[in-house]
């Protein structure tokens, strides 16, 4: 076996494992890929840890400790590519709703003691810290383009991961579009494509959670959904869930929230 | 070596899902006290949780964990069916249990498999035991595929699914699509009953403790996606009654509650714990498969928890094989939901341990309030006996080897660090 293969680590911030979970669900792979890489660092499967610096870094989860702000720029500096994986670590994740409220106020929720507790009043994706090289989206990532990014680094070539939106990929399989057959309430025309189009086949309106497409109009999306009936709260916890503090989400939700207390007014 | 002071440090535990750490103060040859830390960082559920529709539950707390997201959707679902008193209907509670087979397939064999049985061989992962044994990690993957491909098949994805709602399900999959799981399962039943042969021939640390065991029980079967709260003490509670008798207390070295019994009884929670207290409800294949493997009625060595795993791992594969040759696609995908303002809990068997959520609604159906308890919080603190008990017995090691062997013991929980708050990072300080 040659020595020279090239190194991956996986680094893991505040998040829920999913992402990195979907390294080890590549059955058909992982022994094949332990091969043609060296897994230089990865806690969540092995105790060995071969020290920087990386060809690949993938880190998963978003920066939500002063600890985590420091530690981020380590692993840039030790990693030749660093690419996030999810939306935690790509957009904030759902853990990013903290932005929205006054810092501090949901620590009381969950802890007794709020004193023990250090973390930051935001929780904010890696590029907020960092450059990044590529940045894979899902709640969670797609396994397919997990291995698609890997084997495109490792080849020297930009991934094929496609900016476009899932209603491409309800098209592609042959799903009837919910929103204008049924008028269910589906933020597919402004999320990213990658799931494959799983929710409008199961006849449930996209929820987001590969977050925003590389072009969106969510006015426009927000515009069709209350003139359909849907409530400005409802749209606006459309556009606030696991990609809530991704920007053209951010601004959605907010103006839905603004119109609601308006329409309250 | 037992003598005098000693100091070891584990900094980052590998092979569990999070972040943590672990000390171990040493006097004189006595263990003086153990810590497992936990600095996983807050993610703080029970707050954003606030202000959301009852509907959102299901996917929203599922986000707590990639490797069990399935125990956090039922328990939504349980917990706001409760509250709004909704009855679901049979065959959408058979296709719930089949999915979360699917969720123990999986997670048991990654557990078993890539996790903890690397430990057992010295190696480091599972890659270095693929070295050794390579024929043992394949059918480990394969049986975590087949997990997977439930999951796919029935919850439409592996990771954080997309087809559960309060109620029941979106679209209840075909019935050509559930036979077509039929083959795979019935090669992941074998590959299972090869799985509790391979772990019964480990060898184990002789640890005996005596365990407080607490789980879901359900008369006539092997409780997953309900039943009542009975313990080996003689709890048999609802699951809100229970989160009443359970303490959680906030430590200063972990961002996970310590929960305790009323009067400050630690208990153990998972694999067991359900094997004590309804090993009887099993099939009699797995019953056979424990019996060969040794197990006896209860089984109080941690580190044979593999064994038992191994053992569950064959039952919902038989279970899964079950509800897949009688499915009938249910009447409605789901119970017509009509919010009130109430209050709900529920309980369901996550892969490693009970897994509980209460929430408290408006008469639109937005939360509240919400209460979120994993089981690695619930077992945090007979885990620290556990290390209590296994230092003291094992001093004569070195202390690589030691805290190997402490790391080891914690991965006998299969501790979901992301749920209870994630990773080992261990010090030992021997005085």
């Amino acid at each position: 076996m040659s020595t020279t293969r090239p190194s991956l680590a996986v680094f893991k911030f505040t998040s829920c494992d999913g992402c990195q979970l979907s390294l080890l669900d590549c059955e058909d792979e992982l022994l094949e890929l332990a091969r043609a890489v060296r897994i230089a660092k990865f806690a969540q499967m092995s105790r060995a840890l071969v020290e920087g610096p990386y060809d690949i870094a993938l880190v998963e989860g978003s920066v939500t400790t002063a600890r985590d702000a420091e530690r981020v720029k380590e692993i840039r500096a030790s990693s030749r590519q660093l690419v996030t994986i999810g939306a935690c670590a790509s957009a904030g994740g759902i853990q990013a709703l903290r932005n929205f409220v006054p810092a501090g106020s949901y620590t009381g929720v969950v802890y007794a003691h709020p004193e023990y507790i250090s973390s930051l009043a935001t929780s904010t994706p890696i590029s907020s810290h960092v450059d990044v090289d590529f940045e894979l989206h899902g709640c969670p990532i797609d396994r397919h383009q997990l291995l698609e990014v890997i084997t495109a680094l490792l080849a020297g070539r930009r991934p094929v991961v496609r900016g476009y939106s899932v209603c491409q990929e309800c098209k592609a399989r042959g799903t009837v579009c919910l929103l204008v057959a049924r008028g269910t309430a589906c933020m597919g025309p402004v999320t990213r494509a990658g799931c494959g189009g799983l929710c409008p086949a199961v006849g449930r309106g996209c929820f987001g959670c590969f977050g925003p497409a590389d072009t969106v109009n969510t006015g426009s999306l927000a515009a069709r959904l209350r003139r359909d009936g849907m409530q400005a709260r409802d749209v606006a916890r459309l556009f606030k869930t696991f990609n809530a503090a991704a920007p053209e989400f951010r601004v959605q939700s907010a103006a839905e929230e603004a119109a609601g207390e308006e329409g309250r007014g | 070596m037992t003598h005098g002071s000693r100091s070891i440090a584990v900094e980052g535990l590998a092979r569990v899902e999070g972040e943590g750490s672990l000390r171990v103060v040493v006097e004189d040859g006595l263990v003086r006290d153990v810590a497992l830390e936990i600095f996983e960082p807050p993610r703080y559920f029970e707050g954003l949780l606030v202000g959301r529709s009852y509907a959102e539950a299901p996917d929203i707390t599922a986000r707590v964990c990639g490797i069990c997201p399935v125990a956090y959707q039922m328990s939504a679902c349980a917990a706001m069916e409760d509250a709004f008193g909704v009855t679901v209907g049979e065959r959408i509670w058979a296709l719930r249990r089949l999915l979360y087979c699917g969720e123990w397939i999986q997670s048991h064999a990654l557990h078993v498999y890539l996790l903890h049985a690397p430990d057992f061989f010295g190696c480091a992962d599972a890659v270095e035991l693929a070295e050794l044994d390579s024929a043992a990690v394949r059918r480990g993957l394969d049986l975590k595929k087949t997990g997977n491909l439930l999951m796919e098949t029935v919850g439409g994805r592996a990771v954080h699914p997309v087809n559960v709602r309060v109620g029941g399900f979106y679209s209840p999959p075909e019935p050509e699509a559930v036979v077509a799981l039929r083959d795979p399962l019935r090669r992941a039943r074998d590959a299972a009953w090869e799985t509790v042969e391979w772990v019964s021939g480990f060898d184990f640390p002789e640890v005996e403790a005596g365990y407080v065991f607490l789980g879901l029980s359900e008369p006539g079967r092997y409780a997953i996606e309900r039943g009542r709260v009975r313990s080996s003490t003689g709890l048999d509670l609802t699951p809100g009654e229970l989160l009443h008798t359970v303490v959680e207390e906030h430590v200063m070295r972990s961002t996970a509650l310590h929960a305790r019994l009323d009067g400050d009884v630690a208990y153990l929670t998972g694999p067991l714990a359900r094997y004590a207290l309804n090993g009887r409800s099993l099939s009699p294949l797995a019953r056979d498969a424990a019996r060969d493997a040794g197990l006896g009625d209860v089984c109080s060595n941690p580190f044979k928890s593999i064994v038992v795993r191994a053992v569950e791992l064959l039952y919902a594969c038989e279970e899964a094989l079950a509800i897949v040759e009688s499915y009938e696609v249910p009447a409605t995908p789901a119970a017509v939901i009509e919010p009130r303002a109430s209050r709900g809990a529920g309980a369901t068997e996550a892969p490693r341990g009970t897994l509980y959520q209460e929430y408290e609604l408006d008469a639109e159906g937005t939360i509240l309030a919400a209460r979120l308890m994993p089981p690695t919080s619930q077992n945090q603190a007979t885990i620290e006996a556990d290390l209590r008990r296994v230092v003291q017995a094992s001093l004569e090691l070195d202390d690589d080897d030691l805290r190997w062997r402490c790391e080891q013991t914690v991965r006998n929980y299969d501790p979901c660090i992301s749920c209870a708050a994630h990773f080992l990072d261990f010090s030992m300080e021997r005085r």
